[in-house]
């Protein structure tokens, strides 16, 4: 209570601070002339009596001292006189400040811009509310060696009543539709899902209502909620669109739902968070297969937990279950397929690619911005030389060391912070353009935004550099050697010893930190020049696809593409049509898995072999692109045994199929693959029309392709024959000298010549698809080095600045060598060889810091080992480069010494 | 600026007190003559470092002060002791008490025991 009162009545003081002084001023005058007049009494001469007085008094000066620091807030009093002075500092010497801030603004401004990527990736990567109780739920059969293989309808109502989960949704993995009745078909990306969906992600519609998550309907329930996207660009954001209907693949939905601006559905990929519509369904009714136990849905399942829960617990809860499950139906789930359930964060299966990535840039951000702050700390310690004087003299004057390294510190702190918002600044400022270079494929369903999360951050880095890094200086600067210091600007005195020490320290911290860098970049250069280089198996030149996607109504006697042979009059004359476009020298047809690296999610189909005849949900897992027989020869994938397909297979001849080497290799490993027969569990839409599909005999083997990823070396394949096969999203491939900005159109013409209902979208040259599938690797890779050459400058920067101040230390003692007739060469040589020395210190470093880090990295590599000797050799060349160039100025200035007017100068 | 130790501000302060409690309002000068009286040269600190010790009890409310007259016609400032300034004395002449009576048992016990 009483310190509060004092500490109250001090801060009002702090405002009106005049008057206390003036008080005690007339007290002390008061004070001492009772105190003569005493002495008086006492027998002494005036003058005696009056100093007799003062004496017993004591020092004014410290009573006013003590009175006004018993008034007041020293503390903040003191702040506000280093903030004055501090900036008093900063304008006398701009130069050296515009430095300091320019160098801090680089390092915080990037790491900032960094870290705003990483907060909306791996920081907020659902932006649904409490999205740590979201998990994925996902069934495994290891025995069998497959993954992710889908949840059956029963097996989900076991999930929804467990009693882990709050509630469990599947839904699609995202596909196409039609959106019929506008001007020009449209094609959408939609998502069929449990009518809980928008429970479990917790998210509500800005207009009308989501799913009924009570709605048994067993198939779509024909409601429709959209995007708000969709809602602006289609229907003109249309206030009374609740209860219209929607013609999709020829079906009629009706929207009962908007979906707020800035809901993104989940996923990985760019077309799954560009889904518009959400359509509702049971799963259980046409066109879905009957609910049963062993037919599992190429689906999706995303639950939310009970809360509280945590994975670990629920993992435990649930595999309980499982086990019971497996003795309650051991038909269904044989011990040898071993099946199990996994759950894992949802924000993993959004990230989870990309986090490895990030942690490097960040990492290298990192380490900019401690070269950064290094640097600063070195310029801050070359200042000390400069100001020494002005030091000595404080302390003469009796100011406490404490008392000084507060006020270098409050310096240092506004240096930084200056920097830091100097580098928001920028970063506010330069922001859209900086977005450009963010690839579309990074996965991230926030907004990358400098949102006050960042700018807390940014201000946090800022403090903690400044303090980390002003601190040592502050320290080293404070403990001058008095007399030494004021007799001679502290030439050769111990504080300028300990300061040169710091200095080297400083920049043989930094040649390593940046040689670490330099070896990080190098390293991803490499893999990314290797990937760049690799033979992907197809060729992919001149080459453009453009993709259509047949109509595929809930009921399929509706349906007028059901059949391979209803399908193929239409692909035929499509091929035939596109062949007559100019410039188009060859054609082929195949589905979206057959789309090389373009296909975000491949849906594997369980293949049975012939022999070895398992269940189809214990089989392992296998892609099969859907392709026209022209397909192989058009992407110039070679022939090595057997044969391709011909125009002669149809639905009503043997199936065939065409498999790579590395399905030959995986499936039947020293054998020949040509005759041996399998089957492959067809998709739902297949079963309707035949029971039992009949064996496809293998007739042909091609070479392997890197049609999954370039840093894949081979995925099993296996082709079937789309005139055997009805496909439904299809990519029509063109090679010839084709003109981008036109053939979209060209060739929208001549499909819907056909149909005039199909949408044709999306024409993309090949060498585009390919280059952009590596767009994160060039991202992280050009980041990298971009972070990493300026890391070289300002290490060149450090190591320049020091070998100047050692040279200027050693001024006298060149200059007596040159007065006893020292060599000039040999001068040079002397001063070169100490900037060789901090290098390679620092070289030797930086090359054990370099093996941690690639070490670490070693999974973002491709085609180079991460103790990759060249890279690691020309890297430490590099930077002996750069520091022997750095050194070598200094190193001249010393050279061309003139012994007489320096030793005469000092 | 030399902080004086704890124990010799803590006292000072109750000297304080106690004189303007026995003597009523006095001007600094005068308390602080007070203060070398009865202590004797055991107690030699500048007359000055009374100064922020008297602002900061003012500041604790346990004195108050205005300007008046003094005995020989001069402009002084005189303090006087507030009633929270009384019972804060009380308390710490408790204290303090007690604390000697502490000391002086201590200091008893060791001579008997060194017998």
């Amino acid at each position: 209570m009483k310190f509060l009162r004092r500490s109250l009545i001090r801060l009002s003081n702090l405002v009106t601070s005049r008057t206390a002084d003036q008080r005690l001023q007339d007290e002390i005058a008061e004070h001492l002339a009772f105190q003569t007049e005493e002495n008086l009494r006492a027998g002494m001469s005036p003058a005696e009596a009056r100093r007799q007085a003062t004496l017993k008094l004591g020092a004014a000066q410290a009573i006013r001292e003590g009175h006004h620091a018993e008034h007041s807030i020293p503390f903040i009093e003191n702040l506000f006189f280093d903030l004055r002075y501090a900036v008093r500092m900063l304008l006398k010497s701009p130069g050296f400040s515009f430095i300091a801030i320019a160098t801090m603004a680089l390092g915080i401004g990037a790491t900032t811009a960094i870290y705003s990527v990483i907060d909306a990736t791996l920081l907020h990567p659902l932006p649904y509310p409490n999205p740590s109780e979201l998990v994925r739920v996902q069934d495994d059969l290891p025995g069998v060696g497959a993954q992710n293989v889908g949840i059956s309808v029963p097996e989900w109502r076991d999930l929804e009543s467990a009693g882990i989960f709050q509630s469990v949704s599947v839904s699609g993995t995202g596909a196409d539709v039609n959106l019929t009745g506008s001007a020009q078909p449209e094609r959408l990306s939609y998502k069929h899902a449990t009518p809980n969906y928008f429970t479990v992600l917790g998210v509500d519609a800005q207009l009308g209502r989501t799913f009924d998550p009570n709605d048994a309907t067993p198939g779509f329930n024909l409601e429709a909620v959209i995007s708000d996207g969709l809602w602006r660009r289609e229907f003109g954001a249309d206030p009374h669109i609740v209860g219209k209907a929607l013609r999709l693949d020829n079906d009629v939905y009706h929207v009962v739902g908007v979906m707020p601006r800035g809901f993104r559905d989940l996923g990985s990929t760019s077309e799954e968070r560009n889904t518009e519509v959400w359509l509702g369904a049971g799963m259980a009714g046409l066109p879905f297969p009957p609910p049963r136990r062993g037919l599992r849905l190429q689906s999706r399942a995303v639950a939310r937990l009970k809360p509280g829960l945590s994975i670990a617990a629920a993992q435990e809860h649930l595999d309980a279950l499982v086990e019971s499950l497996k003795k309650q139906y051991p038909e269904e789930y044989p011990s040898q397929a071993a099946w199990t359930v996994r759950l894992t964060p949802l924000s993993e299966s959004v990230v989870g690619s990309v986090r490895q990535s990030l942690i490097l840039l960040f990492g290298a951000v990192g380490l900019v911005l401690l070269i950064s702050c290094v640097n600063v700390a070195n310029l801050l310690l070359a200042r000390a030389s400069v100001r020494g004087r002005e030091l000595a003299v404080r302390q003469a004057m009796g100011a406490q060391r404490t008392r000084l390294i507060r006020q270098l510190l409050t310096e240092s702190l506004l240096l930084f912070l200056l920097g830091g918002i100097a580098g928001c600044a920028i970063l506010f400022f330069t922001r859209k353009f900086l977005l450009q270079l963010v690839p579309e494929s990074l996965p991230h369903m926030s907004d990358i935004s400098i949102n006050w999360g960042v700018l807390v951050f940014a201000l946090a880095v800022s403090v903690a550099a400044g303090t980390i890094f002003g601190l040592a200086p502050a320290w080293l600067m404070s403990g001058v050697d008095l007399i030494g210091t004021l007799r001679q600007e502290g030439r050769g005195s111990v504080g300028s010893h300990r300061r040169s020490r710091a200095r080297q320290i400083l920049v043989i911290s930094e040649l390593a930190l940046s040689l670490v860098l330099m070896v990080a970049a190098g390293l991803l250069l490499r893999s990314f020049w290797d990937l760049f280089k690799v033979q992907p198996g197809f060729n992919p030149d001149r080459v453009m696809a453009i993709q259509t996607w047949l109509p595929g109504p809930n009921d399929p006697s509706q349906d007028i593409y059901r059949t391979a042979t209803q399908e193929s009059v239409l692909l035929r004359e499509v091929l035939r049509r596109s062949r007559i476009l100019p410039g188009v020298e060859e054609a082929a047809i195949g589905d979206v898995d057959a789309l090389p690296l373009g296909h975000s999610n491949p849906s594997p189909l369980p293949l049975i072999r012939e022999g070895i005849e398992t269940m189809d949900n214990q089989a392992p897992v296998i892609d099969s692109p859907i392709v026209s027989p022209e397909y192989f020869h058009l992407l110039g994938m070679p022939l090595l045994k057997g044969r391709l397909f011909s125009n002669q297979d149809l639905e009503d001849t043997p199936q065939v199929a065409v498999i790579n080497q590395a399905a030959a290799r995986t499936y039947w490993p020293n054998q020949d693959p040509l005759g041996k027969r399998v089957r492959l569990h067809l998709d739902a839409r297949e079963l309707l029309n035949s029971a039992k599909p009949a064996w496809t005999t293998i007739v042909g083997v091609i070479a392997d392709a890197r049609t999954e990823s370039l840093a894949n070396v081979a995925t099993p394949q296996i082709y079937r024959s789309i005139y055997q096969h009805p496909a439904k999203s299809l990519a029509i491939f063109l090679r010839g000298q084709l003109d981008p900005s036109t053939i979209l159109e060209q060739e929208r013409s001549q499909v819907q010549a056909v149909d005039p209902e199909l949408p044709v979208f999306r024409a993309e040259a090949l060498g585009d698809v390919l280059s952009s599938s590596l767009s994160v690797r060039r991202f992280s890779m050009e980041m990298v080095a971009f972070f990493a050459a300026t890391a070289l400058l300002l290490a060149g920067l450090g190591i320049y600045g020091t070998i100047s101040y050692v040279v200027n230390e050693q001024r006298r003692e060149i200059a007596v060598r040159l007065a006893l007739g020292a060599q000039r060469g040999n001068i040079l040589k002397m001063v070169l060889r100490r900037g060789l020395g901090l290098a390679a210190a620092g070289a030797g470093l930086g090359v054990v810091g370099a093996l941690i880090v690639s070490h670490l990295m070693a999974g973002l590599l491709y085609g180079v080992s991460s103790t990759d000797l060249p890279t690691f050799a020309g890297v430490t060349l590099a930077l002996a480069t750069v520091a022997l160039a750095a050194s070598y100025i200094p190193a001249l200035r010393a050279m061309r010494l003139d012994p007489i007017t320096t030793l005469h100068s000092e | 600026m030399k902080e004086k130790p704890d124990v010799l501000q803590g006292t000072l302060a109750l000297m304080v007190l106690k004189t303007l409690d026995v003597l009523g309002p006095q001007h600094g000068w005068g308390i602080a003559r007070r203060i070398e009286q009865i202590s004797g040269d055991l107690l030699a600190v500048n007359q000055g470092t009374l100064y922020p010790l008297l602002l900061r009890l003012e500041h604790e409310d346990s004195i108050a002060s205005e300007w008046g007259a003094s005995e020989n016609n001069r402009r002084a400032r005189f303090y006087r002791l507030t009633a929270a300034g009384r019972k804060q004395l009380q308390a710490e002449t408790r204290e303090w008490e007690q604390t000697a009576a502490i000391i002086a048992r201590f200091f008893k016990l060791k001579a008997e025991d060194l017998t």
